[in-house]
C-alpha cells in the first residue's frame, strides 16, 4: 500500500468486488465441492451419496491402477523437465554467444510457444501416424516397428518428444534473458580469469543462473503435470485404458467417463497437495532469489 | 596493410559449431509445422497413398476453403470461419476480462486505505495454488448448476477467476512513483481521474505485454472449452482439434488429412503471429509476470 493512498471508503470495495465475486463462485466454491466429494461415495444411478470417510483415498492409496498412472507422471515429468531444460539450455548460451544473427535465432526459437498443448499433440499425431508419418517411417527404416496409441511405450515414447518440443521455447526464453541479465563487468572479470570457456560457463555463468533454473524447474513440473492434458488427450487417441496418461487425465477420466466422483474428488486433491508443496518451495527459492541480485 | 587489418576476424571452428547447434535447433522447432504446411497443399488420396510430402502441391486453396466455409466433414454445423470466430471471441473476451478486472483490484489494494486490503489480497493469492485442471470437475458441476453450460459467459468467465494478472499489476503499480500520486491529490484529482489521467497512460506497455500473454492462453484453452462447451456453434478452433483428431483417427474413410491440417494451421497462426510480431512486450510480459 502506498503511504499517500486514498481514503474513500466504498470505491475500494466497488473495484474489488468483480474480481473476488468472480472468485468465490468459480474457485472457493468448486475446491471446496472438490474436498467434501472426496469424503462421499455416489451412487452410480445418480440416486444420491453415502458418506464413506477417508474410504475414496484408501481406496487410492491400494489401488495398483492408480500406483501405475502416478510412477508415469513421475517418469514422464522428469524425463519432460530435464530434457527440455537441458535443451533450451544449450541453445540458450549459444544464443546468448553468438552475435550475428542473434535476433533471429532468438525468434526461431521461441515461436512454438504460442502453439496448443492439443495442436503439439495433432502435430505429434501426424509425425507419428501409422500409414504416413516420416518419423514411423524412420523408425520402419531401422526394422521397427512404431505404434503409437496402440502400444503403451511407443506412445509414451511420442508424449515426450511432443511435449519436450512445446516446452523448450519458454524455458529458452526465460533462460536467455537470465543470461542477459548477468552483468557486463561480471563476464569480462571472467574473462580476464579464466580462458577456458567451459570453465566460465560452470563456475560463474550456472551459479549465476541457479535461481532461474530453479524457478523454471517449478514451472516445468507444473507444466508436466498439467498443461500436457492437450497433449496427451490427442495422442491416446480415444483410448486411454491401454495408453500411458498423467494423474491430471486420470482425474478426468474417472470423473467424466467412469462417473466416479468420489474418487475423481480424492485425486484432485491429492493434486491440490501437490501443488501446494511446490508453490511453498517456490516461495522458499523466491526468498533466497532476493539475496543473490 | 593487411598486418594491421583486424576487421575479418578468421572463421574460429567453436563459432560455426555455435551456429550450427542454433540452426538445428530452429530446424527441430520449425519441421513439423513446415509438414503440417505442406499437408494442407495435397488432396486426401495422394497422402494417404504416397505419405506425407515434403514439398508443396497445388491444393491449398481448396483445402483452406472447404475448412473455414463448408460446414459438415468434422462437424456437423459450423465451418471454420465460425470456429476462428468464436476463438477470437475467448481470446479477446479472456485478455479484456482479465485485464479490467486484476487492473481494478490491484489498483484498490495499492492505493487505497482499506481495512482489509491484505485478507482481499491473500484471497486473490491462494487461487494460484489450485490450477483450473485440478478442481475441474467440480467447476463443470457448478458451471451447469448455474445454467452456464454452452455459452460464452460459461466459456470465459470461469477462467476468469485466477490471480495472475492482480500480481502482475499489484507489483507495477507499487513501483510507480509515490510522488505521482502525492501531486496528483493536491492538485485536487480524485482517484477516477487519477486512475485515467495518470495511471492508465502509465501502464500502457504493461497492459500490452499482459493482453498478449492472456489472449494466446485464453485461444489455446483446451480441457475447459471441451467440457463446458458440447454445443457445436460455440466450438473454438482448439476445441475443435478433439473432434478433428476423431474424424481422422477413429473414421473409417479416407482421412481429409488436408482439410484437417488447414483448420490446425488457422487454430496456431493468430497467437504466433502475435508472438511473433510483438516479441518484445511478449518476452517482458512473460518474464514480469511470473517473478
Amino acid at each position: 500500500m502506498k503511504r499517500a493512498a486514498f481514503s474513500q471508503p466504498l470505491m475500494p470495495v466497488a473495484l474489488l468486488l468483480p474480481q473476488l465475486v468472480i472468485i468465490a463462485v468459480f474457485f472457493y466454491w468448486p475446491a471446496w465441492e472438490a474436498i467434501y466429494s472426496s469424503f462421499f461415495l455416489q451412487d452410480p444411478f445418480g440416486f444420491g451419496s453415502n458418506f464413506v470417510g477417508a474410504n475414496n483415498y484408501t481406496r487410492l492409496a491400494t489401488s495398483s491402477e492408480y500406483a501405475k498412472v502416478a510412477g508415469f507422471t513421475v517418469f514422464f515429468t522428469v524425463i519432460v523437465t530435464v530434457l527440455s531444460l537441458g535443451t533450451a539450455l544449450l541453445l540458450a548460451v549459444k544464443a546468448d554467444k553468438v552475435v550475428r544473427g542473434a535476433k533471429t535465432y532468438r525468434t526461431l526459437l521461441m515461436w512454438v510457444y504460442a502453439i496448443a498443448p492439443p495442436v503439439a499433440g495433432f502435430l505429434g499425431a501426424l509425425l507419428f501416424d501409422q500409414n504416413i508419418g516420416p518419423i514411423t517411417d524412420l523408425f520402419a527404416f531401422f526394422g521397427y516397428n512404431l505404434q503409437i496409441g496402440l502400444n503403451y511405450n511407443d506412445t509414451a515414447f511420442a508424449m515426450i518428444v511432443v511435449s519436450v518440443w512445446k516446452q523448450i521455447p519458454v524455458n529458452f526464453i526465460f533462460l536467455l534473458s537470465g543470461l542477459q541479465s548477468i552483468p557486463v563487468a561480471v563476464r569480462e572479470a571472467a574473462l580476464i580469469d579464466n580462458k577456458s570457456g567451459t570453465r566460465r560457463f560452470w563456475d560463474i555463468t550456472f551459479p549465476l543462473l541457479a535461481p532461474t533454473a530453479f524457478f523454471l524447474l517449478i514451472i516445468n513440473i507444473t507444466y508436466a503435470l498439467f498443461d500436457t492434458f492437450g497433449v496427451i488427450d490427442i495422442m491416446v487417441k480415444g483410448n486411454p485404458a491401454s495408453n500411458p496418461i498423467t494423474l491430471v487425465y486420470k482425474v478426468y477420466t474417472d470423473g467424466f467417463r467412469g462417473s466416479d466422483l468420489g474418487g475423481s474428488s480424492a485425486q484432485s486433491v491429492v493434486l491440490m497437495v501437490l501443488v501446494l508443496a511446490l508453490t511453498v518451495m517456490q516461495f522458499r527459492m523466491l526468498e533466497r532469489r532476493i539475496h543473490y541480485t | 596493410m593487411t598486418k594491421i587489418s583486424h576487421n575479418k576476424k578468421p572463421l574460429r571452428l567453436s563459432t560455426v559449431v555455435d551456429h550450427a547447434i542454433l540452426v538445428i535447433g530452429a530446424l527441430v522447432m520449425l519441421f513439423p509445422v513446415y509438414l503440417a504446411l505442406t499437408t494442407t497443399s495435397h488432396d486426401n488420396i495422394t497422402l494417404s497413398r504416397e505419405g506425407l510430402k515434403f514439398g508443396f502441391g497445388d491444393q491449398m486453396g481448396v483445402n483452406f476453403y472447404t475448412a473455414m466455409f463448408e460446414k459438415g466433414g468434422f462437424t456437423e454445423q459450423i465451418d471454420g470461419t465460425k470456429m476462428l470466430i468464436n476463438s477470437l471471441i475467448l481470446g479477446i473476451g479472456f485478455a479484456i476480462g482479465k485485464i479490467v478486472l486484476s487492473m481494478a483490484a490491484a489498483y484498490a489494494i495499492v492505493y487505497f486505505r482499506l481495512r482489509f486490503a491484505t485478507f482481499a489480497f491473500w484471497i486473490i493469492f491462494t487461487t494460484i495454488l489450485l490450477p483450473l485442471e485440478v478442481r475441474i470437475l467440480p467447476s463443470y458441476e457448478v458451471v451447469t448448476g448455474l445454467g452456464m453450460a454452452n455459452t460464452y459467459a460459461g466459456l470465459i468467465v470461469p477462467l476468469l477467476a485466477s490471480a495472475t494478472g492482480t500480481f502482475f499489476f499489484r507489483q507495477f503499480f507499487l513501483s510507480v512513483p509515490e510522488e505521482l500520486v502525492e501531486a496528483a491529490r493536491i492538485d485536487g484529482a480524485g482517484p477516477g481521474k487519477f486512475f485515467i489521467d495518470i495511471l492508465v497512460p502509465l501502464s500502457r506497455t504493461m497492459i500490452a505485454a499482459i493482453f498478449i500473454i492472456m489472449f494466446v492462453y485464453g485461444w489455446n484453452q483446451y480441457l475447459w472449452p471441451t467440457l463446458i462447451t458440447t454445443d457445436e456453434s460455440l466450438f473454438t478452433l482448439v476445441r475443435g482439434i478433439k473432434q478433428i483428431t476423431q474424424s481422422v483417427y477413429e473414421g473409417n474413410t479416407i482421412p481429409e488429412y488436408g482439410q484437417a491440417w488447414a483448420l490446425a494451421i488457422i487454430a496456431m497462426l493468430p497467437p504466433v503471429l502475435i508472438v511473433i510480431f510483438f516479441q518484445s512486450w511478449f518476452v517482458k510480459g512473460l518474464v514480469e509476470s511470473e517473478k
